[in-house]
């Protein structure tokens, strides 16, 4: 059971909690360039560490206000809640923040292989 | 001459020691069951092969038995980072069935389902597979007429399917509460009598032991710390016991996909999350099937060993930890109660998670990836136990002929891309 503190409500056990994956995706340009591949990586790519992970969670049953956490996904250990509108200021958070993949290379394609009939 | 008949003797030999059977039993019981020969071997790790599977749970073994059965693979490595068969194939709740609604998935589970039927024979190892009938409730009238739908797209792809009513459902399962006052009253229901169940660990120990016998080496505490890639292609993997020299690499790691893809610098569409599960202490027989219900959000059937098994739905969040929320077993054990009152007074013995990848369309992949040679075969989300033979059978095949073959194509990578999704949270959103 996880125990996440709501910045406006306090400690609560998870089951309040809705989970919105990761944080601080942006969502592609619609642009006439945006190409399947990029956009399929905005919809489907995870970052799925296993480690430290940038998230969203809702507090549904409580506030329902939306916030940020820096958890660890091996131990479960919550290390950062900060708003969804900033970055995190811890020192492990912007380390994490920085090393996602989203803000470094391009995607890679995926291989061409025999279209469904 | 005579060399050339003491060969074939020897080797005629050896397999009979190896062939389980009424007679081997007889002849080991007299010497009272000391002398049975090991049902794998544990070889050293060589520095070359062609082919090497990472992960030795059930489809990973079952991929190499294929590879070495009906592609001649000769030499052919499976390395696991623990024990073989102790991840998520020794953590399911072994649940067996084919009834999916669409046909790609209706492609895939049948054909693995076929295998189950004749699978203990293939091995020579008892799989302990029961076709005890796999029944799904429903408890809305909403919910009903959607099923009754699915029932028939199901039949047409020929997998037997049949709704029921509640008072057919009484018949099958007399413990059952149909009391139509009920918060969640049972309104009806669909079962494949094929479906069953099967033990976990046995299809584990089968296939090794089959693969083991074709000249498969089934490597054990070897983790994978990265892979060997040039120009764009695999060419090894480095693991804690050194490096291994290969042409082709199949990838089956369920629960840790997505941490060895981004070993090869790639990353995939799958969130890895706990699903528990529980037993109750062993009672006499009482329930002869498996019970789903998708509304109230559990499944159980009995062991044989007398336990009833208990599973539900993953947790929401992302976790390596092999543990989940209690509040996910307070529900799942709540709709159990309601359901079964009869099992109000029981207590339960132990509970679990495993880790599960799970897709954005909750069916697998089974593809090439953006290294080539590389194959992965993974995000079987919360169902992956059922597939096992076919999932092996036709990974196999992918990796032998470097072209997924009609039933493995529709799983590739580029449905993400491309937009072929194949939707079945309703059929899978519980189901395992």
């Amino acid at each position: 059971m996880l125990h996440i503190e709501c910045p406006w409500c306090g400690f609560r056990d998870d089951a309040e909690f809705h989970y919105g994956g990761e944080a601080h995706i942006t969502r592609p340009d619609p642009s006439t360039t945006l190409t399947d591949e990029k956009f399929s990586e905005y919809l489907f790519s995870k970052t799925n560490t296993k480690g430290l992970l940038l998230e969203r969670w809702c507090h549904r049953s409580g506030c329902r206000r939306w916030f940020n956490v820096l958890r660890n996904t091996i131990t479960n250990e919550i290390l950062e809640v900060y708003p969804v509108t900033e970055k995190p200021s811890s020192k492990q958070g912007k380390e994490t923040y920085e090393r996602n993949w989203r803000r470094k290379s391009p995607p890679k394609k995926t291989p061409k292989t025999d279209e469904v009939k | 001459m005579i060399e050339k008949r003491e060969k074939a003797k020897s080797r005629t030999s050896t397999h009979k020691e190896n062939k389980y059977s009424l007679f081997s039993l007889a002849k080991n019981a007299v010497s009272k069951h000391k002398n049975w020969s090991q049902a794998w071997r544990s070889p050293e790790l060589k520095p070359e092969y062609d082919i090497v599977v990472i992960g030795a749970g059930g489809h990973g073994l079952a991929t190499a038995y294929y590879l070495a059965k009906e592609h001649g693979s000769k030499n052919i490595a499976v390395i696991d980072k623990g024990w073989l068969g102790g991840g998520n194939t020794g953590r399911n709740t072994t649940i067996i069935r084919s009834n999916y609604m669409w046909d790609e998935s209706a492609g895939i589970y049948e054909h693995s389902l076929k295998l189950w039927e004749t699978l203990s024979h293939e091995l020579n190892f008892n799989t302990m597979f029961s076709q005890r009938g796999v029944l799904t409730l429903a408890h809305t009238e909403h919910e009903l007429k959607e099923m009754t739908r699915r029932v028939e797209a199901i039949r047409l792809n020929g997998i037997d399917s049949e709704v029921l009513s509640p008072r057919a459902i009484k018949q099958i399962v007399p413990i059952i509460d149909i009391n139509p006052q009920l918060r969640y009253p049972v309104m009806g229901g669909f079962i494949q009598r094929r479906g069953g169940t099967a033990r976990h660990d046995a299809v584990a120990w089968g296939y090794a032991r089959a693969a083991d016998q074709l000249g498969v080496d089934i490597i054990q505490n070897c983790e994978v710390t990265g892979f060997n890639i040039k120009k764009g292609a695999i060419t090894g993997v480095k693991t804690v016991k050194g490096e291994i020299k290969a042409n082709k690499v199949g990838c089956v790691v369920a629960g840790h996909a997505g941490v060895v893809a981004e070993m090869a610098g790639f990353r995939l569409p799958i969130d890895s999350r706990p699903l528990q599960a529980l037993v109750s202490e062993p009672i006499k027989p009482i329930l002869d099937t498996v019970i789903m219900s998708n509304s109230v959000h559990m499944y159980v059937s009995q062991s044989d060993k007398g336990e009833l098994v208990l599973g539900a739905g993953a947790d929401s969040y992302n976790s390596y930890s092999q543990r989940g929320s209690l509040n996910i077993i307070e529900g799942m054990l709540a709709a159990a109660v309601e359901l079964f009152p009869v099992f109000s007074r029981l207590r339960m013995l132990r509970s679990w998670g495993g880790i599960v990848d799970t897709c954005p369309d909750a069916s697998p992949i089974i593809s090439k990836t953006p290294v080539k040679n590389l194959y992965f075969n993974c995000g079987w989300g919360t169902g992956g136990f059922k597939a096992t033979p076919g999932s092996g059978h036709v990974f196999a095949d992918l990796i032998a002929k470097d072209e997924p073959n009609s039933i493995a194509a529709p799983f590739s990578l580029d449905r993400f891309v491309g937009g072929y999704l194949i939707d079945e949270h309703g059929a899978a959103g519980v189901a395992h």
